[in-house]
């Protein structure tokens, strides 16, 4: 068990490591100085080169790598190149718009998928799980910025109910910020739980196809009493695995809600980086996110033992 | 004359107040032009508590227009947080802005301006002529960007007085006086200060706060020199997605879309409740063919591509049919613009003989757009319209703006290309530089450009409309169309310009009936 755990632990750190080499290789690669879009195309070489030197540019590639990885381990990001202020209180603001909106429409896709899942499982050969489980096929189809074009448009555009887009702090305004949120999470939400919805459907049906729920039945159980008894527990490992993978994708892919909603989050802040070839802040976004990525992959492996006993002593 | 980069589509918009000027070419004597101070602002129903939240579509990269090129800067803070002593009205024409007045000696090397006594800044400190000496000498020896060689015409900076500031040239300019207008002139105090956090100037607003990704606030400086402005708060709201900026219009989060980037668009805003502003702006569309490259070296392949593009088809198709044929590199606020359409009207025939000519039917171009909407827009257009004419044309798409930047601007690795130039009077950045991208050079251009900057006012139109002629006749580049200034605003909203043509946003000048 504790082998086991060191050993994941072993895998996420030199995941890290490797990381760090391959996003700061691919700034080297990249096209286009920052020096030079900050300056405009028409500075001279000279005052290129200055600027250069004083973002510290000019150093060879293995210094400014050791450089900026010795910065993370101090957590120190470093200065943007473009509007020179602190790194680190930038991507804590986006952070946090990011983290309000991954989770709670994690939260929501939760809610909506788990009992939809059990309920489309345990009806499927009825016409009302036939049903929802057509609903949630088209639900999967839509991509979640179709929803989002689409609920602005009939709740904010046709009839006026919620802000279009925008983004308010809760703590300087709780009732806008909950006004605000409710479209994009909604997007994100829905569209999230209809596919973990088809997930929990089908580990569902294949648990109630196994013998202990068979034995469960021949106790005397009911049908569902026998599923949340004993077989939730065992549906719930390739369901945690696809919610993993949901979150994931999720912190990287919400900037596209972002953009719609106009969302100062991660995502978007990452889009602006590149445009303006803000390197650092490229590596800095670039390795948060991967850390997230990675440490929630962790805990999605920590969860299966917590729910599967039998995972704890095999190594 | 230095270089600038061109500036694009959404970095446009700039405003200056609708004030009933007289229109049209600039008739000011040359020794001295002096006019009834300014307001700076044409709030006509005097100061109030009410907010206005205006959409925009560029957030600036930094505050700090002196170490960031990008247009934005300019955009949200000339005019607003920081003034010039010089500004340009609706027609393009130098009015007086700080300074209240300004001559010019016989010699046209020394301007003498006077400055209100009672102006300040923000922070309450006083308006001097140390202040104007000192921000000059700033541009010549603190400023990184590219723009700040606009003031090396400038050899000495004298303040004569509290109230009086002397500036000497080294040449005459016209344009550097022009240039004054622009983010170069901005006045700052001497006393320094954090311009990338907390920018501080004397204009009719102060810098509140900036939600990075979001939005900037500017609240009324209520001890504004001039005409306190209508609005109490300014909310500066960006937004990177032309529907989500529509939508924030049609559902009430803000009063205006300053640029409306899609002009197909304009039929969703119900005219009983919204008001649309059409006018011009500098933006010249340019579709630039790289004149050092074979078979663009060849006049006559040039002028094929002229005559091969339907100008009027074009802008029906890739912009809803808003947007003015130019005809050269001038619009048509510029005191010395006229109708220069003619001199290559649309003819197949004619384009198809000239391409058989010089022997380059079948040649085979490439067409580098930046991925920004017009040129991808209006990209397969033109390569529809040059290959009837018997050219290849292959188009490749670039990121905007470094890729392009590197690629097609600083290396002109490239055949043809399309990029607005947003630039105020920028013929002579664009053509009167063969190093410049366009790679331009004709020994003819210079002598006009050079009597035109340092003659007189009348010399400057005559000369500069010898110079875009020139560059008609000889085809340096085709000109698409002048990018239209679209807004889309509440019915009630008053001050809004018909022209967008300044660096600055005027906030100052916003009223709501």
């Amino acid at each position: 068990m504790i082998l086991r755990l060191l050993s994941r632990l072993a895998v996420l750190v030199a995941s890290l490591a490797v990381s760090t080499m391959v996003v700061f290789g691919f700034m080297v690669v990249l096209p286009g100085s920052p020096a030079r879009v900050a300056l405009g195309v028409n500075a001279s070489d000279a005052s290129v080169a200055q600027l250069e030197q004083e973002f510290g540019l000019d150093r060879p590639k293995g210094v400014q790598y050791l450089d900026w990885v010795g910065g993370l381990l101090r957590f120190d990001l470093g200065r943007s190149y473009v509007s020179r202020a602190e790194i680190a209180p930038q991507i804590a603001d986006r952070l946090q718009v990011t983290l309000w909106l991954v989770v709670t429409s994690t939260v929501l896709a939760l809610v909506i998928a788990v009992p939809l899942g059990v309920l489309m499982a345990v009806r499927h050969r009825r016409a009302s799980g036939v049903l929802l489980s057509a609903l949630s096929q088209v639900g999967v189809a839509v991509p979640a910025f179709l929803a989002g074009v689409l609920l602005v448009a009939l709740f904010s555009v046709r009839l006026g109910w919620l802000p279009a887009n925008g983004w308010t702090p809760p703590v300087e305004d709780p009732a806008m910020f909950l006004e605000q949120l409710v479209l994009p999470v909604l997007s994100l939400g829905l569209v999230q739980g209809a596919v973990l919805a088809r997930y929990v459907r089908s580990a569902v049906l294949d648990v109630m196809r196994e013998d202990y729920i068979r034995t469960a039945r021949a106790k005397g159980l009911r049908p569902m009493r026998a599923l949340v008894r004993h077989g939730l527990r065992n549906a719930a490992i390739p369901v945690v695995t696809v919610l993993g993978l949901q979150l994931a994708t999720l912190l990287v892919g919400a900037v596209v809600i972002e953009r719609v909603f106009v969302i100062p989050g991660l995502g978007s802040g990452l889009l602006d980086a590149v445009a303006n070839r803000d390197l650092i802040l490229v590596q800095d976004i670039v390795m948060l996110l991967v850390t997230a990525v990675l440490i929630v992959n962790f805990v999605v492996d920590l969860l299966y033992l917590v729910i599967d006993p039998r995972l704890r002593s095999v190594r | 004359m230095s270089l600038r980069r061109p500036r694009v589509l959404v970095s446009v918009v700039g405003f200056s107040l609708l004030a009933g000027c007289s229109a049209g070419s600039s008739s000011e004597e040359s020794s001295s032009a002096t006019a009834a101070p300014s307001s700076g602002g044409g709030g006509a129903q005097g100061p109030s508590n009410d907010p206005i939240s205006i959409g925009l579509v560029a957030e600036p990269a930094s505050l700090d227009f002196t170490k960031n090129d990008g247009a934005a800067i300019p955009q949200a803070e000339l005019g607003n947080i920081y003034e010039t002593l010089v500004k340009q009205d609706q027609d393009g024409k130098i009015v007086p802005g700080l300074a209240t007045r300004w001559t010019v000696s016989p010699d046209r090397k020394t301007y003498t301006f006077d400055l209100p006594a009672n102006a300040t800044f923000s922070t309450g400190a006083k308006v001097t002529g140390a202040d104007v000496a000192y921000s000059i000498d700033q541009v010549k020896t603190k400023w990184t960007i590219g723009l700040k060689a606009k003031m090396d015409p400038v050899s000495a900076v004298d303040a004569t007085s509290p109230t009086q500031v002397k500036v000497t040239l080294s040449k005459p300019s016209n344009s550097w006086l022009f240039d004054m207008t622009t983010r170069v002139g901005a006045i700052f105090p001497k006393s320094g200060g954090d311009l990338a956090n907390k920018p501080v100037g004397s204009g009719p607003y102060t810098f509140t706060r900036w939600n990075r990704g979001d939005s900037i606030v500017l609240t009324r400086n209520d001890k504004y020199w001039g005409q306190k402005p209508h609005f109490k708060t300014v909310t500066l709201k960006y937004f990177k997605d032309p529907t989500a900026l529509n939508n924030a219009l049609l559902s009430g989060t803000i009063d205006v879309v300053s640029t409306l980037q899609a002009p197909e668009a304009l039929s969703q805003f119900p005219t009983s409740k919204y008001q649309v502003i059409e006018g011009t702006t500098n933006g010249e569309v340019v579709l630039s063919m790289n004149n050092s490259r074979a078979p663009f070296t060849d006049k006559r392949v040039r002028q094929a591509v002229r005559y091969a593009i339907d100008h009027k088809g074009l802008i029906d198709t890739c912009w809803a049919g808003k947007g003015q044929q130019i005809g050269s590199m001038v619009p048509p606020t510029d005191p010395w613009y006229e109708d220069l359409t003619k001199v290559t009207p649309y003819d197949q025939a004619k384009a198809k003989s000239l391409l058989q000519q010089a022997g380059k039917v079948g040649a085979t171009v490439r067409l580098r757009l930046p991925n920004l909407p017009y040129a991808t827009a209006c990209g397969p257009v033109v390569k529809s319209m040059l290959e009837q004419v018997g050219l290849k044309v292959k188009i490749d798409t670039l990121e905007f703006p470094a890729a392009w930047l590197t690629t097609v601007f600083k290396n002109a690795d490239y055949d043809m290309s399309i990029i607005a130039h947003v630039e105020p009077r920028d013929l002579p950045t664009v053509f009167g530089d063969p190093t410049y991208y366009t790679r331009y050079n004709n020994p003819q251009l210079e002598p006009l450009l050079a009597a035109a900057d340092q003659g007189s006012e009348t010399d400057q139109v005559t000369n500069m409309k010898k110079a875009a002629r020139l560059l008609a006749d000889d085809a340096a580049a085709d000109f698409l169309f002048l990018l239209p200034n679209l807004m889309v605003a509440d019915k009630g909203i008053t001050g809004l310009p018909k022209n967008a043509i300044t660096e600055g946003f005027d906030l100052a000048a916003l009223g709501r009936s």
